[in-house]
């Protein structure tokens, strides 16, 4: 039974891992940036929310209502300000959100110190769901899955049924095509830059109620994703939420064999999907 | 190279130029005085160059994958430990002259690289750098665990091994430095043959455009496959002497990312990717700064990123490659000039420029 409960608690958890990997890849989709940063900015919105919680005696989830609309527009600030002007090559960009990395954590170091930190949502976080005999699945672990489902339930939508999305495919196709049909594509990667932080946001707030966190955890929430991304297969958002539940699983089961396993375990299925199925699970290539 | 005509040569192709003679008059001084800073330097000049040796040699490798090959690798490190944990385990469990650990960790390296490549080669373009982070991260959690390596406590050189290294504190000292000062002396002298070959022009011309590397019949994945493997090799070979001098080693401090990593990109870039002077010019710039910002800690290292954000976004060829750009000068002779005999000598065009 234990095996089973690890099982579950891998699903659940893979949820949050797609919450991760879901901002890269839209991302990536769109102008084929990574950013690297993308970890660190998931921790520095975690910090946000945990600022917010203690200067306006909110819950975290309440903070999600401050934290996410400036999430978005650090996100279209910064694609405008910064990242568009490298766009093009494969290095600029890069090395950009690379020393942007570094910025974050440092500066985080600076201003908050190294003493990890935790977000509190109270009772909630303790009330669990007996299924069966030695089996509950915690209500935080499930709320947070069903809403990674529902918000990448809506990115789909938003990328297959609005004008948004038609813009977002459109310039992921051919900049310069869509530019021609009177779209403004700095403005798209902007807008593409802050849907992607915002998803950060809830990523950063979700985690940060779930574990604790410091300046230097980022780094570890860019591999999650970007494995869940690889493994579920590039360019398909529901490949990485197949992917994320495939790394959650592997992490869970891999602490249930030996408790200093869930990372390396993680690392592990990502190796072997690269050496198996190159392409992912799912592939689907939008770009 | 001589082109061939039926009366004798026709063309040929020459590198130097006169800056590239006064630089290598230059960087040849520069050696001579290095070799004799047992002479005029104490112990503390030693081992700060030691430092600036081993970072340029790290860099120039980096600027080899990177600048020239387009792998942005950020999981140097796991070659750097690697490299450090096989010359302390040489020592320990051969109980030899731990030096001989040096090439033992660059064949290691080279032999764990190529199922590395084989793996990475399957990503494409910015995924293979975050790939490389993750091998470099299952290095140091398979360190972590392993207790045959002292798992998170890591391993010491025990004061009888280093003893075997030289009789002496000073002969050690002194024979440590000259190692890192050829090292890294090697290390630019071969990347400057190698770009100055067939392979080099290879490299060049991936660099400067993938596809029509491609479409001019160069295997740009072999290419590829050679720099990515002689790269490991060499980083391994510099962190085993960086952990030679540091008698000890942990999973985290052989694994840094920030130090064997984050540094090594940020002088690249502030001194100018793609050329084989940046990274030198670039290690020499951290550490002037470094010296006098030493106390600042995290401050530096923000001070540093925004630097080389700021260097991406309006010099991206570096200091040295803007300086180089405006005045046509090299300091090695790494340019192709293209010589018709009794003609003037004509520079290739574009031939040694990032686009």
């Amino acid at each position: 039974m234990q095996w089973v409960n690890a099982v579950m608690q891998g699903v659940l958890l893979g949820g949050l891992y797609a919450l991760f990997a879901a901002g890269l890849s839209l991302i990536f989709g769109v102008m084929g940036l990574v950013n690297v940063a993308h970890g660190d900015l998931i921790v520095l919105f975690a910090y946000m929310a945990y600022f917010a919680a203690e200067l306006l005696g909110i819950g975290p989830f309440a903070s999600l209502l401050c934290v996410v609309p400036v999430a978005a527009v650090i996100g279209y600030v910064l694609q405008r300000g910064v990242l568009n002007r490298t766009l093009g090559a494969d290095l600029p960009p890069l090395l950009v959100t690379f020393g942007l990395s570094v910025i974050i954590q440092n500066v985080l170091l600076i201003f908050c110190t190294a003493d990890s930190r935790k977000l509190q949502s109270g009772t909630f976080e303790l009330a669990s769901w007996k299924v069966t005999e030695g089996l509950s699945v915690g209500l935080l672990p499930l709320t947070q899955f069903l809403c990674a489902v529902i918000m990448i339930a809506g990115v789909q939508a938003l990328f297959y049924r609005t004008a948004l999305g038609r813009a977002f495919r459109a310039t992921s196709d051919d900049p310069s095509v869509a530019q021609l049909m009177g779209l403004e594509t700095k403005h798209i990667f902007g807008l593409a830059l802050a849907l992607s932080l915002a998803l950060a946001a809830v990523a950063g707030v979700f985690m940060g109620i779930r574990r604790s966190f410091d300046p230097s955890s980022g780094p570890l929430m860019l591999i999650f994703g970007f494995e869940a991304i690889i493994i579920g297969g590039m360019g398909s958002l529901w490949g990485t939420l197949a992917g994320g539940i495939v790394l959650g699983v592997a992490q869970t089961v891999g602490a249930q064999i030996d408790v200093a396993w869930p990372i390396l375990a993680g690392h592990v299925a990502f190796l072997l999907v690269l050496l198996i199925r190159p392409q992912g699970l799912f592939p689907k290539v939008f770009r | 190279m001589i082109g061939q005509g039926a009366d004798g040569p026709v063309y040929r192709v020459s590198h130097m130029d006169k800056s590239s003679r006064v630089g290598l008059v230059l960087v040849a001084l520069l050696i001579v005085v290095f070799v004799a800073t047992p002479f005029w330097g104490d112990r503390q000049t030693m081992r700060l160059l030691c430092e600036v040796f081993s970072y340029i040699a790290l860099a120039s490798l980096w600027n080899l994958l990177a600048g020239y090959a387009g792998l942005v690798s950020v999981g140097q490190q796991a070659f750097v430990g690697l490299g450090g944990y096989a010359l302390f385990l040489v020592g320990l469990w051969a109980d030899r002259n731990p030096l001989l650990g040096v090439p033992v960790a660059g064949i290691v390296a080279v032999l764990a690289a190529i199922p590395i490549a084989f793996l990475l080669f399957r990503l494409r373009g910015p995924y293979f750098t975050i790939g490389s982070w993750v091998i470099a991260e299952v290095f140091q959690q398979v360190f972590l665990q392993v207790d045959a390596v002292g798992g998170g406590s890591g391993i010491s050189l025990p004061a009888a091994i280093v003893r075997l290294i030289a009789t002496g504190r000073d002969a050690r000292e002194y024979l440590v430095y000259w190692i890192f000062l050829a090292m890294m002396v090697v290390i630019v002298a071969l990347i400057v043959l190698l770009l100055r070959s067939r392979w080099g022009l290879a490299l060049t011309a991936i660099r400067d455009n993938e596809l029509a590397a491609v479409s001019n019949g160069i295997d740009v994945k072999l290419t590829r496959l050679v720099v990515f493997v002689v790269a490991a090799g060499g980083t391994a070979m510099v962190g085993a002497m960086i952990f030679l001098q540091k008698m000890t080693i942990t999973p985290v401090s052989g694994f840094s990312m920030n130090n064997w990593t984050v540094n090594v990109i940020f002088m690249t870039v502030i001194g100018g990717i793609g050329r084989v002077e940046g990274p030198i010019i670039g290690a020499v710039i951290f550490f002037v700064l470094r010296e006098m910002l030493a106390d600042l800690g995290s401050v530096y290292l923000v001070l540093l990123g925004l630097t080389a954000i700021v260097v991406m976004l309006w010099a991206p060829k570096g200091i040295w490659g803007y300086l180089a750009d405006r005045h046509g000068w090299q300091i090695f002779p790494l340019s192709r000039y293209f010589e018709i005999p009794g003609k003037e000598a004509a520079r290739a065009p574009e031939m040694d420029r990032v686009p």
